[in-house]
């Protein structure tokens, strides 16, 4: 264990990434994120990583790829304006199945919005941004010591699935401090690369768990990376068979694995009578409020996903066939919450507290609205 | 044993710009419905310009050993 | 089976290529291949990146690691994998409207940062790919499908944009001049710092055909009759100059490597 130590959220996040084996940040300065960008700038070439601002945040979604593409693990930092820029990158990400960590530090919305207030109102952003169906991996965590320990399970997953992994946090999280205590010994997964005869290798051939075996750039096995669809040698085609079976399997590759990555935690849920949902910042409003809900002799439990996409929903809708009524509470004017519709058992009441003035909801706020359902 | 310069084509990979029989300072090329062929070898004085100037990889001048 | 060099440095499989008769984008592509092996780059460390347009297509023929990656942001791509690794010689193969419409903001940047990076940009001026339209590149005054009554825009003069930004290399060839074109562009692999090598290329089915510019081998004709080379330059007046295309090196300047100097700083902070 590392010594207690008062760290904000931003630095946990820089920490988690280079825990990791992040050796790559490319990004731009934006609030609430730039204490990322910052971080990197003084911590990589201490350990012969590589820090760049590049001239926008579209570009360093860009040359994050590139990084990536030449073996290193790689992320860049923003916030709402800056993660617009990057969508249609992160799309080339997800079509050519390379790793990377996109970090998005909410602020309120839309446009230049509330630069130094608290949102979550990139939720569907961050699952839908970029245009076309397309995989997509989303986490969120909701403490400082959460954000270490989540950004490395980011890199993870990304490795895993060479795939791109949004990091969705708040600037309720990101600007947070609070004590850790942040574990040395923790699982660090690289992607696989290829043994056997470099000869015509297909990169993109189909494999058994629908991931393929990306060679890094510069290791002879001369193959091409494009943004159309292509074929398993990876050359762009226009034939509908094979570009069905990509892009179905692009999809399925998430879906298939979705136990892997699927992540949530329950908090006094055996015996809820009301099942508070919320997820990153506003899942501690939550907790506030179940504190004094039982306070208050009401029953009350919290169902938070970590992994926002894909969601967790079988153990949602389990507990949706015992628990009726259904809070739940986002930093925005109502967007997971219509998941979260979807997914309960038809006789469960879902009710919604959401916040899109930049102050954050108050546990308070919390408490009334349940004793009034 | 010296070492020879001979002209080759593969038509199927040209497109009928003209470019080559155009630019071969012995016209020595010529299109045939749309396609390169040799119109006077002997003319070619293994310049490779033909090679040097086709989009296509169409034309190429191959080294080989004297039969 | 086609000659030796493009043997060695195409994928036979994916040929013929898709541009159109005539297009020299199919030259100049194998005039690279040529400087490539002329500089005798190793084929492992060689990393061909390419935007989106009919110059986007090459990577999918050389037989490198190469990625097409978005439309105008080539150069950022690039940035990223040099950076990582700066040991691999980074080419970008781009177009006219590429690197200086959408790509802009990337290529002054590149330019400004001087990142040891090789950039051709296969000028046809015009968006070939989409059918036509005007680019940045395309003389005022001439007609595109986006500009039916003549083009109002002032052109780039690409080579001289990339110098103001910063570039310690930039020159100009053209297609009729592809040995000019193969010489300088393995000068400017060699040059260690940001180079520029705009290879004025023909588009007989979209600017020629809109412009009345004839086919192919007219237009190459045009560019021999109309091509000055810089050092001649001095010597000419305005009038004879205009409307020319200036071929030959601009600048070749000595100037701090942009991984090399963040090489320098690792090396100073690094916590053995």
């Amino acid at each position: 264990m590392s010594k207690r130590m008062l760290m904000q959220g931003n630095e946990a996040c820089v920490r988690g990434a280079l825990k990791a084996g992040m050796r790559f940040f490319a990004g731009y300065p934006i609030t609430p994120s730039t204490e990322i960008a910052e971080g990197c700038a003084y911590e990589l070439p201490r350990v012969g990583g590589k820090f760049i601002q590049m001239e926008d945040e579209l570009a360093s979604m860009a040359a994050v790829i590139g990084a990536s593409v030449a073996g290193t693990k790689s992320m860049t930092a923003t916030s709402g304006p800056g993660f617009s820029l990057k969508q249609e990158n992160i799309g080339f990400a997800a079509q050519t199945e390379i790793p990377c960590v996109i970090v998005d530090v909410q602020r309120a919305g839309p446009s230049t919005g509330l630069p130094t207030s608290s949102s979550q109102g990139d939720v569907m952003q961050s699952r839908w941004g970029t245009h076309g169906d397309h995989p997509i991996i989303v986490l969120s965590p909701s403490s400082v010591t959460e954000t270490y320990y989540l950004t490395i399970r980011a890199f993870n997953l990304s490795e895993k699935y060479m795939t791109p992994v949004i990091f969705l946090m708040d600037e309720l999280i990101g600007h947070l401090r609070e004590t850790v205590e942040l574990d040395d010994e923790v699982e660090i997964i690289d992607r696989k690369q290829p043994q056997g005869p470099k000869g015509d290798y297909e990169a993109y051939q189909e494999t058994e768990d629908l991931v393929p075996v990306l060679p890094v750039f510069g290791s002879g096995y001369y193959y091409n990376i494009t943004g159309l669809t292509h074929n398993t040698a990876g050359f762009p085609t226009n034939n509908r068979l094979i570009a069905d079976k990509l892009h179905s399997r692009l999809m399925q590759k998430i879906e298939k694995h979705r136990k892997d990555i699927e992540d949530y935690e329950e908090h006094l849920t055996a015996d809820a009578e009301v099942l508070l949902v919320a997820y990153g910042g506003s899942a501690r409003v939550a907790r506030a409020a179940i504190e004094e809900l039982r306070g208050k002799g009401v029953k009350a439990g919290l169902y938070r996903p970590i992994s926002i996409w894909p969601m967790p929903e079988e153990r949602l809708r389990q507990l949706s066939e015992r628990i009726k009524k259904i809070l739940v509470i986002e930093h925005n004017y109502g967007q997971y919450v219509h998941e979260v519709e979807r997914v309960v058992h038809e006789d469960a009441e879902v009710s919604f507290i959401g916040r899109v003035s930049g102050a954050e909801i108050q546990p308070a706020e919390v408490v009334e609205k349940v004793e009034a359902m | 044993m010296s070492r020879v310069k001979k002209l080759r084509i593969d038509a199927s990979w040209c497109k009928g710009c003209g470019i080559c029989v155009a630019f071969c300072p012995r016209n020595v090329l010529k299109l045939e419905n749309d396609r390169i062929t040799v119109a006077d070898e002997e003319n070619c004085i293994k310049c490779g310009l033909c090679e040097l100037r086709c989009p296509d990889y169409a034309i190429w001048l191959e080294e080989s050993e004297d039969e | 089976m086609p000659s030796k060099l493009i043997e060695r440095e195409m994928r036979i499989a994916n040929l013929p290529h898709i541009w159109c008769p005539g297009c020299s984008h199919g030259t100049i592509m194998r005039g690279l291949a040529q400087a490539i092996e002329n500089c005798g780059l190793k084929r492992e460390d060689t990393i061909i990146v390419s935007g989106i347009g009919c110059s986007g297509r090459a990577v999918g023929y050389m037989d490198f690691d190469t990625i097409h990656t978005t439309h105008g942001r080539a150069l950022a791509f690039a940035t990223g994998i040099k950076m990582a690794e700066p040991r691999l010689h980074v080419i970008v193969l781009t177009g006219d409207g590429d690197i200086s419409a959408i790509g802009g903001n990337h290529l002054i940047h590149a330019c400004r940062r001087n990142i040891d990076i090789t950039c051709i940009v296969l000028n046809n001026n015009i968006y070939g790919m989409t059918g036509g339209q005007y680019s940045p590149t395309t003389p005022t005054g001439d007609y595109a499908t986006t500009a039916p009554y003549g083009n109002i825009d002032r052109d780039f003069d690409i080579p001289l944009l990339a110098r103001a930004a910063g570039a310690t290399f930039s020159a100009r060839a053209t297609a009729y001049g592809v040995n000019e074109a193969i010489s300088i562009m393995e000068k400017a692999i060699r040059h260690k710092g940001f180079s520029l090598v705009e290879v004025v290329s023909v588009c007989p089915s979209y600017y020629g055909r809109k412009n009345r510019k004839g086919d192919a081998v007219r237009m190459l004709q045009w560019q021999k009759e109309n091509s000055v080379p810089y050092a001649a330059v001095g010597k000419m007046n305005e009038e004879d100059i205009k409307g020319k295309i200036i071929t030959g090196i601009f600048n070749d300047d000595d100037f701090p490597e942009y991984t090399e100097e963040y090489q320098k700083i690792i090396d100073r902070v690094r916590v053995k």
